[in-house]
């Protein structure tokens, strides 16, 4: 069938075996679409039925307002407020103590056992089951150290429970410090600390604060380890008022009051929970959605 | 002749600051091993409140691992049987895990292979949003939404059951195996693919004839590390999957898992009892469980980097 030309076009035409290979490939593709389709759906779908469940509980009041008739109707405002109070005071001692471990990963540690066994540690901490966290935190901080059930309790098993976020970014951070910069500073004298405080950690600062970020997000949404160290069902607290705890008292928190008013509390408004599950969810994303942006930010302000 | 005899005088710094890095120094190593020691006081403290219990008359060690008899609270036969705790629990999170993998590698694989850098970014960020919602949000999901679902489409008795926390626990777990099996997948040289496409391999070929074989190690890292967050769950199977201390029959029966027990039981357990050191001593166990499971995806991750 050669043609005037005298190529014989049959060779380049698609063979059965050729065929067979497109439509594995189609059909592989088109799994995993389905698949990766599959993982957007539940949260938007979640997004969705929980605006719509809390839609009629959904206000500013909801958020200023204290719990009433048996907390079965009000907002959250004790429990709002309770959850700043254990993610702020987590943050104050697992940021500093996390970056510094960091550094010292990063910058100080060569790779010998005693380092790989910080490394396998730090794994370790980041696998530990919540609630052995809340055993822990039990056991050592509410009993051994004599805290009791207090905000001061919660907020450190928080704080080392989320530990390795911040151990884990803030590596990240410091490693995409190209080395060249390091060398550079060594090599007009500076010592090793002079050289992280001006030039490494200003470096890398926003990808720090990505972490402290995450920390944030993650502290805000736990429950077990809050459970029995701290965080209490009930506590009476003026509408709106912004210091309403001691450190050394119980407080509420917003994930444990999730929990309460969902399974514990008999005829609460269905929306109560929906709306209380909005609050919680939403600060959270927003949390993380701003750690997200600042990491974009960065990437695009990158100069190396 | 430059003036060779005359010293130079070298800058110093004052004797402060010297003394202030030295201080700052110590911190950071100190802030170092920190981890180590926050792990070690984990299992001391854990250990310390459940260790009495060891030695109890009214508790024996081969019971706890093998009896399903868990009478806590009884008044004239206590008995601590966790087996079908530890049965509860490993029921879940294998139907956890037979969900939550193949979606898992398979996203894994669509964001690292077969899609474009917007879509990627896209779903990346998907991803990281779904490990961001807290696990009562989780709980309060199955509780609500599951398990009307439940009811309604698979015509089950009780809508909170051991499907409806293993299909929460899978949505937990899949962003989790998603990025660590991504990562996997993204430390495959390039080299690597430009070879096979050379060869003439479409994606699919090139995936499973070089991508799987070469990355196997990170995704098997994956799975366990998805395992890992599914046993140590306790919120969401707390309110997702019933309460029932029994061996579970079929996927529709309500089981309890050793995470859901604690957190159900230790509020009413007076300290010092020996339901609260029992309470402890499943703390214990699953200390060991996860750290086992957390030791080994950390051996096969380092070995990768050793190839």
């Amino acid at each position: 069938m050669s043609d005037p030309t005298g190529i014989d076009r049959n060779r380049f035409a698609t063979t059965p075996a050729v065929r067979a290979k497109q439509r594995t490939e189609a059909v592989v593709r088109g799994v995993l679409l389905t698949m990766a389709a599959a993982t957007i759906v539940p949260l938007v779908a979640i997004l969705a039925y929980l605006v719509t469940e809390a839609a009629p509980a959904l206000s500013l009041e909801f958020l200023l307002d204290v719990p009433r008739k048996g907390m079965t109707e009000g907002g959250v405002w004790p429990a709002f407020v309770g959850t700043l109070y254990l993610v702020g005071l987590s943050l104050a001692v697992s940021a500093p103590i996390g970056i510094l471990a960091a550094v010292y990963l990063n910058e100080y540690a060569r790779d010998n056992w005693f380092n790989r066994l910080i490394n396998l540690a730090v794994i370790n901490l980041a696998g530990v089951p919540s609630i052995v966290h809340a055993l822990f935190g039990l056991g050592a901080f509410v009993y051994a150290a004599k805290l009791g059930y207090s905000i001061l309790s919660a907020s450190l098993t928080l704080a080392i429970m989320t530990l390795p976020v911040i151990i884990a970014s803030t590596r990240e951070a410091l490693a995409s410090v190209p080395r060249s910069f390091r060398e550079a500073c060594w090599n007009v004298g500076a010592t090793r600390w002079q050289t992280i405080w001006s030039i490494v950690l200003p470096n890398s600062v926003s990808g720090i604060l990505t972490g402290v970020i995450l920390q944030v997000s993650r502290a805000a949404g736990e429950t077990a380890p809050i459970m029995f160290t701290g965080a209490v069902f009930y506590k009476a607290v003026q509408r709106g008022d912004l210091f309403p705890y001691q450190l050394g008292e119980q407080c509420m928190a917003l994930s444990m009051h999730l929990y309460t008013v969902s399974t514990q509390v008999p005829g609460v408004r269905e929306a109560v929970p929906a709306a209380t599950a909005v609050v919680l969810l939403g600060s959270v994303l927003l949390v993380n959605a701003a750690a997200i942006g600042l990491r974009v930010w960065l990437r695009n302000r990158k100069k190396w | 002749m430059t003036s060779t005899n005359t010293p130079v005088r070298r800058p110093t710094r004052p004797l402060w600051a010297r003394a202030g890095e030295i201080a700052v120094e110590t911190i950071i190593r100190f802030s170092g091993v920190s981890a180590i020691l926050f792990v070690l006081a984990i299992f001391f403290f854990v250990f310390r409140e459940a260790a009495p219990v060891l030695v109890s008359d009214s508790f024996r060690l081969g019971e706890f691992l093998g009896s399903t008899a868990w009478y806590p609270t009884s008044a004239v036969n206590v008995r601590y049987g966790a087996l079908a705790l530890i049965v509860g629990t490993f029921s879940v999170t294998v139907l956890a895990m037979v969900i939550a993998v193949p979606f898992g590698l398979g996203v894994a694989i669509f964001i690292s292979e077969f899609c474009g850098p917007r879509l990627r970014e896209t779903l990346k960020i998907v991803v990281e949003l779904l490990a961001a919602i807290p696990s009562v949000v989780w709980g309060f999901l199955g509780l609500t939404v599951m398990s009307k679902l439940l009811v309604q489409v698979l015509g089950a008795p009780v809508g909170v059951n051991m499907l409806n926390g293993a299909l929460i626990l899978a949505l937990m777990s899949v962003p989790i195996i998603v990025s660590i099996g991504e990562d996997a997948l993204k430390a495959v040289p390039d080299s690597f693919r430009e070879a096979g496409i050379a060869l003439g391999a479409t994606r699919w070929q090139l995936l499973y004839r070089v991508l799987l074989p070469a990355a196997k190690n990170g995704l098997l890292a994956a799975v366990l590390l998805g395992v890992g967050r599914a046993i140590g769950e306790t919120m969401a199977v707390l309110m997702a999957t019933g309460h029932a201390v029994q061996i579970p029959h079929g996927i529709l029966d309500s089981v309890r898992t050793l995470t859901a027990n604690i957190a159900a039981e230790l509020g009413e357990a007076p300290a010092g009892s020996d339901h609260y050191r029992v309470l402890f001593l499943t703390g214990v166990l699953l200390f060991t469980i996860t750290f086992v499971v957390n030791l080994t995806a950390d051996l096969v991750i380092r070995g990768i980097r050793k190839k």
